[in-house]
């Protein structure tokens, strides 16, 4: 049986491989600094294991959670130098190959999808073949591997050093982003571990009449949107009010689908998203690079569309989920 | 409800523009301080909330086959792509623009177009070049406008495409915190199919709106001209 834990060692050796790299080259003046925060994700992800399974103490882990945070919070990540091709010889490329350079990219979606959808059917000997419960992300983890197997051959790319170098520079261009999402799931356990979710559910509940779902699931998606302009991040406000109202109001005590709940409720926080200057990266630094005089320009081209999808995403959740 | 405080404190940081790391790092300590929990275990949470959430960082394997195809000019052949409808209206190429960023996103291509990719060099020439070629040179604020509406495109397919691809991160946050927090069982599949009728919706809204702007710009750029022709007549 193939199992999802094989698939995260798989992760953190590319991501020690990747580290080891970034160590060795000399164009990235904060190259130690770099090295030390991949390797210590690559580690943590290996070593999550056993802490996962609760055979490994978690603070050593929680420990060097901390120091990856200080490491790029206080600026001591950069990045090199990417070794890649010159713009006229991708054009010469992109010529020459034309629409056959998606296909790699969409056999990682296609191969996901089969093996979520279809694993349930394929076993080896009365035992099946992908870890139950874990289907779409080894089927994510296949397809890349396939993916990049068919992105060789068609390209006819014999050495493996070329993707690796390039997943690396992508690593780098992405910077601390990439653990964002992942700290920001991990502040949601601690949220609610220290029982912030309760509060918030306890004030929202005092503001609640009791059995009105309707009334619920507009604040749950309300909460969503108000919550992400102010944090400028759908995914910090999401394991906040989640907590206080999705899960124990919306699901508990309606007894929603819990996939349609927490799904749509995501999506209203992006149109919080569309009308806020705090995901500058995507609404001010936009109207910067297009040389725009009102730097709320894309802000309120946004406005009238996110209202609207607010609306839909509150309908399709009171139609649908319950 | 002293816990709350570390609500004040992500919500303080981030409007400060700290580091996100950093901000949610000592939002994380002072809320379990707070919450009473000891230093070991406020490490020990941190510990356990990176192992249980690592399907969130998951794409990263993707990374190297988008990078070898990005190498073989994938970004190239998407600009080869839109450009083969250089002949439409602006709105009508702003609504095809926002379908394909949709369609990308939802298949995982989430950096093969983007406001510095494709946008600004390529969305924004060709959404300007077909309102001149009907209406001659254009005022600053409309130019304006057909930017902002070239970047609101972008946004709007982004954000509500991805989330039809399950290995996106906001996909694999939500089984990751609702999985390990609640000890449920949600598969990524069932959320994305979730995703599915807000896509729709987001393509309709935002697509009418992109062709309702050919409209706009017509009064706009008419009483423009208009005015332009009585200035000169009266010279």
């Amino acid at each position: 049986m193939i199992k999802a834990e094989w698939f995260y060692w798989l992760v953190g050796l590319s991501f020690l491989v990747m580290a080891a790299l970034m160590v060795t080259d000399r164009s990235n003046p904060k190259r130690f600094g770099t090295g030390a925060f991949w390797g210590l994700i690559g580690a943590g992800f290996v070593y999550s294991s056993w802490v996962a399974a609760e055979q490994a103490p978690a603070e050593p882990l929680g420990a060097a959670v901390l120091l990856m945070a200080c490491l790029a919070g206080f600026g001591f990540t950069g990045r090199g130098t990417p070794r890649t091709t010159t713009p006229e010889q991708r054009t010469a490329s992109a010529a020459k190959l034309g629409n056959r350079l998606f296909v790699p990219a969409l056999t990682i979606p296609v191969v996901a999808m089969i093996c979520a959808i279809g694993a349930k059917y394929i076993s080896l000997g009365g035992e099946p073949l992908l870890q139950e419960g874990s289907e779409t992300i080894l089927g994510l983890g296949i397809g890349a591997v396939v993916a990049l197997v068919v992105g060789m051959v068609l390209l006819r790319e014999k050495r493996v050093s070329v993707p690796v170098q390039s997943g690396r520079s992508m690593l780098e261009a992405m910077g601390w982003a990439m653990l964002l999402p992942q700290m920001l799931a991990t502040l949601g356990a601690i949220f609610q571990v220290s029982g912030v979710g309760d509060q918030v559910g306890r004030l929202a509940t005092f503001v609640l009449p009791e059995d009105s779902l309707y009334i619920a699931v507009v604040v749950y998606c309300v909460g969503m949107f108000l919550f992400t302009i102010i944090m400028g991040n759908a995914f910090a406000a999401f394991p906040v009010m989640t907590a206080a109202v999705g899960w124990p109001v919306l699901i508990g005590h309606f007894d929603g689908n819990p996939a349609a709940v927490l799904a749509v409720g995501m999506l209203a926080g992006f149109c919080g998203t569309l009308i806020t200057p705090m995901a500058a990266n995507f609404n001010i630094v936009p109207a910067a690079l297009l040389e725009l005089k009102d730097q709320y320009g894309p802000i309120k081209a946004q406005l009238p569309t996110a209202g609207a999808l607010l609306v839909c995403n509150i309908v399709i959740m009171a139609l649908f989920a319950f | 409800m002293i816990v709350l405080l570390g609500v004040l404190v992500v919500v303080i940081g981030f409007a400060t523009k700290r580091n996100p790391l950093l901000v949610v790092g000592v939002a994380g300590i002072v809320t379990g301080l707070l919450g009473g929990l000891s230093p070991g275990k406020v490490l020990a949470a941190f510990g356990d909330g990176f192992a249980n959430s690592r399907a969130v960082t998951i794409f990263a394997i993707t990374l190297p086959v988008i990078g070898l195809l990005e190498r073989y000019g994938l970004q190239e052949q998407a600009r080869n792509l839109i450009s083969r409808f250089a002949r439409l209206t602006t709105g009508r190429f702003l609504a095809l623009y926002l379908g394909l960023r949709q369609i990308g996103a939802a298949v995982g291509l989430t950096n093969v177009f983007g406001h510095a990719q494709t946008v600004r060099p390529l969305a924004v020439p060709m959404a300007e070049g077909a309102a001149e070629r009907r209406y001659g040179q254009l005022p600053d604020r409309t130019r304006e406008k057909v930017r902002s509406f070239s970047a609101s495109a972008d946004n709007v397919g982004l954000f509500f495409g991805e989330d039809v691809f399950l290995a996106v991160g906001s996909i694999l946050l939500i089984t990751g915190f609702v999985n390990t927090t609640y000890g449920t069982h949600l598969e990524p599949l069932h959320l994305a199919l979730w995703a599915i009728p807000t896509a729709v919706c987001a393509f309709t809204v935002h697509g009418w709106r992109l062709l309702r702007l050919d409209r706009q710009l017509e009064r706009e750029l008419l009483t423009a001209h208009a005015e332009s022709a009585a200035v000169e007549a009266v010279k």
